[in-house]
């Protein structure tokens, strides 16, 4: 079967072998948790816990602090210890709740029974998801209600599930699709709950052909969902490109989703969004994959959110000596860690040990113009010249050559034959060109 | 924490293809068109060869190090410029006129624009048009197996057009047989059309050169010499065209030269259309019957407007102007 894909990507090593066949393991800290108020896009939450006070597993902490934001939750019990800033993943110091696990996981009332979706109102189903601090798990972190929260409710023609997990190395979502598939078309039945004119595709990257079987099996008479394949190209979990593949309809960054009549979410959103729909249990724990050629032994873990990553590695058996760079998240998007002490967060995917820098190894050299950086982008940019004006600080001809346009997938940069580090560079030339819009 | 790893922005992982990679499968390529030139005109074309090669590289060493600029030497570029020159001067060529040029060619048209990936004009090419304006005689005497011969291109545009193709091509003793292996007067590396197309063919393959520019070169070259070429639709006519002169080398090897074409994806088609015409004028309304050089490195100048103009709509954009 040929998958349905987009124009331009590229094709980096795939690294799934390493930890495609482990189970998912569920994992418990030992030390203290971090909630970072700021785990989604949007306004931070608002805490409502001080220190000294004593909080449940499953009990909210902090408040969202406007619509385009959303609640956290505790996935531990404990005693609150602090609410300070603390580092992050993204290198951020973030105001965060700490909290010390008594280690009884003491429940709230009604933490985890069942609930049937069909009785519930759209008002009430919203509610919940934005209670229960849902927000993409993609990788963004857009809060969930929001998204399930479009002008009409009548014009959303597809609901999408990401499936695709281009991120190479990364195995959650993939895990998630074997063990889990009922709750994932759970989630999806609730979401086409809420959009009468909408039918449910779940996408799925022709390498995972186990998941594939599965779910098609799982949809097998069920209304309106059905699973689509998708070629294995990197970058076509992006939003952009997930939705092209499916409808062949296309968005622009000035757009979202729901223009297109199309929402989309990560498969474990969906499980998140069954599970505090039809389960009662909110956004407390996230599968994190930890892998790469540096880790001891790659696993697959279901990590309560709040853990650090420290402990994460050490549980999962550490990493070699030689490991040279640890990466929050796959290659391609993640982020460089240079203290382990960091939570795991909502929007945390995996813990990538790598032996080997290739960006510290290749010095970039004069470009040659060969022209790969504007085949492979998804957004048909051309790198090569925005390259150039973000070099000599040319904002306006950056912008007129449509560079606001790229999300940074990092395709160009991957294939550059003179290891140019464009996307280093339009991140850059992007903040600042947001930075100035927002003055 | 006692250890200190490495951070940097994503992405993490890079492309196992360098620089110097595609600058050997260029090299690769250029073999066979290398090998039938020694082949066709023995021991001065390999004295040739290796003269623009050492030149090329040792010019580009030097300067740089006189310059005190990191040496790039090892990744090819100025062999592939020195073997491409080689390959566009005539075997019986004095070997200080090759030096001459790729003194140019690395020297003046390549170093002192910013070195690789900054100069605008193919150096090669640029070096050859050089030497051919300075040196008109000596570039264009060719030489087969020790008897002087001018190029079938030559002998077409000077013949009489009411006589056949092949039949003038034949009074001289050639045949279009003889241009497919390369068996004529000309250039070193341009005679042999079959040596440059399995050169071309490993380029395709290993994806380091696309259709665009080759085959709207081509095709906008035989639209235009079949309707002003003055033979009408005669298809050894065509064929002659495109087998002769340095046609095959150009459009393969010099038209997608990376530095100096556009970078975008409809910029190479113009620029392709543009060559095609232009060889087409050149050869036929100008005074010498072949365009090729000329007509690559005036379209060099015209690249940056082509891209210009080409810079491409972005992904999702059509539906954005469309929607109010």
């Amino acid at each position: 079967m040929r998958g349905a894909t987009f124009r331009g990507g590229a094709h980096p090593f795939e690294g799934k072998e390493m930890s495609k066949d482990l189970p998912i393991e569920k994992i418990f800290p030992e030390g203290d948790l971090v909630f970072p108020l700021s785990q989604h896009i949007g306004a931070p939450a608002d805490p409502i816990v001080q220190k000294g006070d004593t909080v449940l597993v499953g009990q909210t902490i902090a408040k969202a602090g406007g619509f385009v934001s959303t609640n956290i939750c505790s996935s531990v019990s404990g005693i609150v210890k602090a609410v300070e800033p603390r580092l992050t993943a993204s290198g951020a110091k973030l105001s965060s709740i700490v909290i010390e696990n008594d280690k009884q996981y003491t429940t709230i009332e009604g933490f985890g029974s069942e609930r049937d979706y069909t009785k519930l109102s759209k008002e009430q189903i919203r509610d919940i998801i934005k209670e229960a601090g849902i927000v993409g798990m993609g990788g963004a972190g857009f809060p969930t209600h929001v998204k399930l929260t479009p002008k009409d409710d009548a014009a959303i023609d597809y609901v999408l599930v990401n499936g695709a997990e281009c991120e190479p190395y990364l195995t959650s979502d993939y895990r998630m699709m074997l063990e889990c598939p009922e709750s994932i078309v759970g989630g999806l039945q609730v979401m086409l709950s809420l959009f009468p004119n909408a039918k449910g595709i779940i996408c799925i990257e022709d390498n995972k052909p186990e998941a594939i079987s599965i779910l098609e099996e799982r949809v097998r008479g069920v209304d309106r969902i059905q699973v689509k394949v998708l070629k294995t190209k990197y970058p076509q979990g992006a939003e952009r490109q997930l939705i092209y593949a499916a409808t062949k309809r296309k968005i622009n960054s000035t757009m979202l989703p729901a223009d297109a009549g199309c929402v989309v979410n990560n498969i474990d959103t969906v499980i998140s969004i069954y599970n505090a729909v039809c389960k009662c249990i909110p956004l407390i724990r996230r599968i994190v994959t930890v892998t790469g050629d540096g880790a001891n032994k790659p696993r697959n873990f279901q990590v309560p959110t709040g853990m650090s990553y420290k402990e994460v590695l050490e549980q999962a058996g550490g990493c070699t000596e030689d490991t040279i760079k640890i990466v929050s998240g796959g290659p391609m998007m993640g982020m460089a860690l240079f203290d382990l002490n960091v939570p795991v967060m909502k929007t945390s995917s995996a813990l990538l040990c790598m032996t080997k820098d290739e960006v510290a190894e290749f010095e970039p050299s004069a470009c040659i113009r060969c022209g790969r950086c504007v085949s492979v982008c998804p957004s048909k940019l051309i790198p090569q010249k925005m390259m150039e004006y973000a070099e000599s600080f040319d904002t306006e001809a950056f912008q007129a050559i449509h560079g606001m346009e790229c999300y940074e997938c990092g395709s160009c940069t991957y294939v550059c034959p003179a290891k140019r580090r464009l996307t280093q560079s339009f991140k850059q030339t992007r903040r600042s060109i947001l930075d100035s819009r927002r003055k | 924490m006692s250890k200190l790893y490495n951070v940097s922005a994503s992405p993490h992982v890079r492309d196992k293809v360098t620089t110097k990679n595609i600058m050997q499968d260029v090299v690769i390529g250029l073999l066979p068109a290398v090998l039938a030139g020694i082949w066709v005109f023995k021991v001065p074309a390999l004295l040739v060869l290796s003269t623009t090669c050492v030149t090329c590289i040792l010019t580009e060493y030097f300067y740089e190090r006189f310059m005190k600029k990191p040496i790039t030497t090892s990744d090819y570029s100025a062999l592939v410029t020195g073997l491409l020159l080689g390959m566009n001067l005539p075997s019986t060529i004095p070997l200080w006129i090759a030096m001459l040029g790729s003194v140019f060619a690395i020297l003046v048209v390549k170093q002192l624009f910013g070195g690789l990936g900054q100069n605008f004009m193919n150096p090669a090419l640029g070096a050859r048009c050089f030497l051919l304006i300075s040196f008109t005689g000596r570039m264009t005497s060719f030489t087969v197996d020790g008897v002087s011969q001018a190029t079938p291109l030559a002998l077409i545009k000077n013949a009489d057009k009411t006589v056949a193709v092949t039949e003038t091509l034949a009074s001289n003793g050639v045949s279009l047989f003889d241009m497919f292996i390369g068996t004529t007067g000309g250039v070193i590396g341009e005679t042999s059309a079959i040596a440059i197309l399995i050169g071309a063919a490993y380029l395709f393959i290993k994806r380091i050169i696309n259709w665009r520019i080759p085959i709207m070169y081509l095709g906008s070259f035989s639209i235009f010499v079949l309707l002003f070429g003055g033979y009408g639709l005669d298809g050894s006519y065509l064929l002659s065209q495109l087998l002769g002169g340095g046609l095959l080398l150009g459009a393969f090897f010099m038209a997608t030269d990376y530095v100096t074409c556009p970078i975008t994806p409809n910029g190479r088609i113009i620029y392709g259309l543009c060559l095609g015409v232009l060889t087409g004028i050149f050869r036929i309304f100008g005074g010498s019957a072949e365009g090729v050089s000329y007509a690559i490195i005036f379209c060099n100048l015209l690249v940056p407007l082509i891209e210009k103009i080409t810079i491409p709509k972005p992904f999702g954009y059509v539906k954005m102007k469309n929607k109010k």
